[in-house]
């Protein structure tokens, strides 16, 4: 082993590879990655492969070169993992899932009600589209549309700054007082914490409204007004 | 000048990208513009079809990427207009015989001969779409008034916006204005007000446009056709020209015309 490759490890799942970079510069690790691709390729090829990148901050384009990189050796880029929240949605953004397993939605039960303790939010200024998964564990505020086929899974509360048409999830692990509230609802699907409701109405005047969970336990939407 | 490189795509199939690209070539080419297209479609290759220029294929895309022959080699000229070339998909093989990189290279040698590459894209968000959308300086996503066209537009215009190729053009094509009038089908706008991206055409339905394509003669030749002038309006946008939308609700006879101009319904 040389000394580019000491910085990756490459773990066996049971469904494809994980392969763990450290925090050295970016361009290094490509390289070094490719290298050892390269050299193993009968190894590599038609490998599923998921990338931790521990903290590493990348862009679109880093992330496209490196996956057609790979997709010319015939290995199929998945999922990326990351601690930077820039990469984890830049990660979504291109449709890689951020996570190698996906929790079940029987989970978000077992969870008790977490205090978001920094009250971090995710501002999205675009317009959420059909098969985009935005994925967060604090707020998520949309300035734009959320169409249908898209889908926003919140540990805490949903504001659309639009139109709601896709699925949104406030609440996601379980916390029963988050809210949903867009300017428009027209949602496929609402869910607040295990609460599931299927499309509401779509209102005649559409009004801003907002969505909590009511006395009875169920969703109810109400106008949404200041204060 | 170096070539504008044009993919047209949709995410649904069947929605009609291989009949635009060939008749937005036609039109381009009659234009006196330099254009070449590009089938994409790898494994089921249809434009050389309906341009009608199926039985002069020797050489494929597949053929040229692999170097067992030159470039203009696998180059076909049209038979109407000189300034027309296809390269055709190969037929016998899938969309891994080409990857994105092969697709940016080939085009890096067509973009100084040429004004216009166009490349026609498979249906879907694999592979060959990847491929088709690599080299392109601009996207036209093509859809049709019906919800799950329009639901797999989003997606693809999405992921253009993802990979940073900007949002695409939109066309809508085989737009049924009687249809729409009575409420059947989604309207232009209906469709505009989902998708939000700039509008390059509307195509109305026009059976013209499925005999042209049988008889390997787009319908963009045609200068009596509706569908032909709405792909000709959509060469003239990609040229920089202004041209104003058709009014597609002249479906009435030349009374009922005369009458709608009185005011009188």
């Amino acid at each position: 082993m040389n000394e580019t490759n000491s910085l990756i490890q490459i773990k066996g799942l049971r469904d494809g590879l994980l392969v763990s970079l450290d925090d050295a510069p970016w361009e290094t690790q490509r390289v070094a990655l490719l290298e050892q691709v390269d050299t193993q390729l009968g190894f590599f090829q038609g490998a599923r492969l998921a990338l931790d990148v521990a903290s590493q901050v990348l862009h679109v384009n880093d992330l496209v070169d490196l996956r057609d990189q790979l997709s010319e050796r015939g290995i199929f880029l998945w999922a990326v993992i990351s601690e930077s929240p820039t990469t984890e949605k830049t990660a979504q953004l291109l449709g890689l899932a951020t996570r190698i397993s996906k929790p079940r939605p029987e989970e978000g039960r077992k969870f008790a009600v977490e205090d978001l303790g920094e009250e971090t939010a995710m501002l999205l200024h675009r317009t959420i589209r059909s098969g985009t998964r935005i994925e967060f564990a604090g707020h998520v505020v949309v300035l734009g549309d959320v169409n249908p086929g898209a889908e926003i899974i919140s540990e805490g509360n949903i504001l659309v700054w639009g139109r709601l048409r896709g699925m949104v999830h406030a609440g996601a692990k379980g916390n029963r007082s988050a809210v949903i509230c867009a300017l428009e609802l027209s949602p496929t699907q609402l869910r607040i914490a295990d609460e599931v409701s299927a499309a509401l109405r779509p209102q005649q005047n559409p009004r801003p409204e907002l969505v909590r969970i009511n006395k009875d336990g169920k969703l109810q939407a109400e106008l949404w007004a200041p204060g | 000048m170096p070539a504008q490189v044009i993919t047209i795509t949709s995410g649904k199939g069947g929605v009609g990208k291989t009949t635009a690209v060939a008749n937005i070539a036609v039109a381009l080419a009659s234009e006196g513009a330099k254009v070449v297209c590009i089938d994409g479609d790898i494994g089921l290759r249809n434009l050389d079809v309906i341009l009608g220029l199926e039985n002069r294929i020797v050489y494929d895309i597949v053929d040229v990427i692999e170097g067992r022959c030159r470039l203009r080699q696998a180059m076909i000229r049209d038979k109407k207009l000189p300034e027309l070339y296809l390269i055709p998909a190969a037929q016998t093989r899938d969309k891994n015989a080409v990857s994105p990189s092969d697709m940016n290279r080939l085009i890096k040698d067509l973009r100084n001969d040429f004004d216009f590459v166009l490349i026609d894209s498979p249906a879907g968000i694999e592979r060959g779409f990847k491929n088709a959308i690599a080299p392109a300086d601009r996207v036209l996503v093509v859809t049709n008034p019906e919800i799950s066209a329009v639901r797999d537009a989003d997606r693809v215009i999405g992921i253009l916006e993802a990979e940073e190729k900007g949002p695409g053009a939109l066309i809508i094509n085989r737009l049924n204005p009687a249809l729409v009038k009575n409420h059947d089908m989604l309207s232009a706008e209906d469709v505009l007000d989902l998708l939000a991206v700039e509008l390059i055409g509307i195509v109305p339905e026009d059976e013209n446009v499925i005999i042209g394509s049988n008889r390997g003669a787009p319908v963009a030749f045609d200068p009596k056709s509706r569908a032909g002038q709405a792909f000709r309006n959509i060469a003239k946008r990609l040229r920089g020209e202004k041209v104003p939308f058709l009014d597609l609700d002249n479906t009435g006879g030349f009374w009922q015309r005369l009458q709608r101009l009185a005011g009188r319904k």
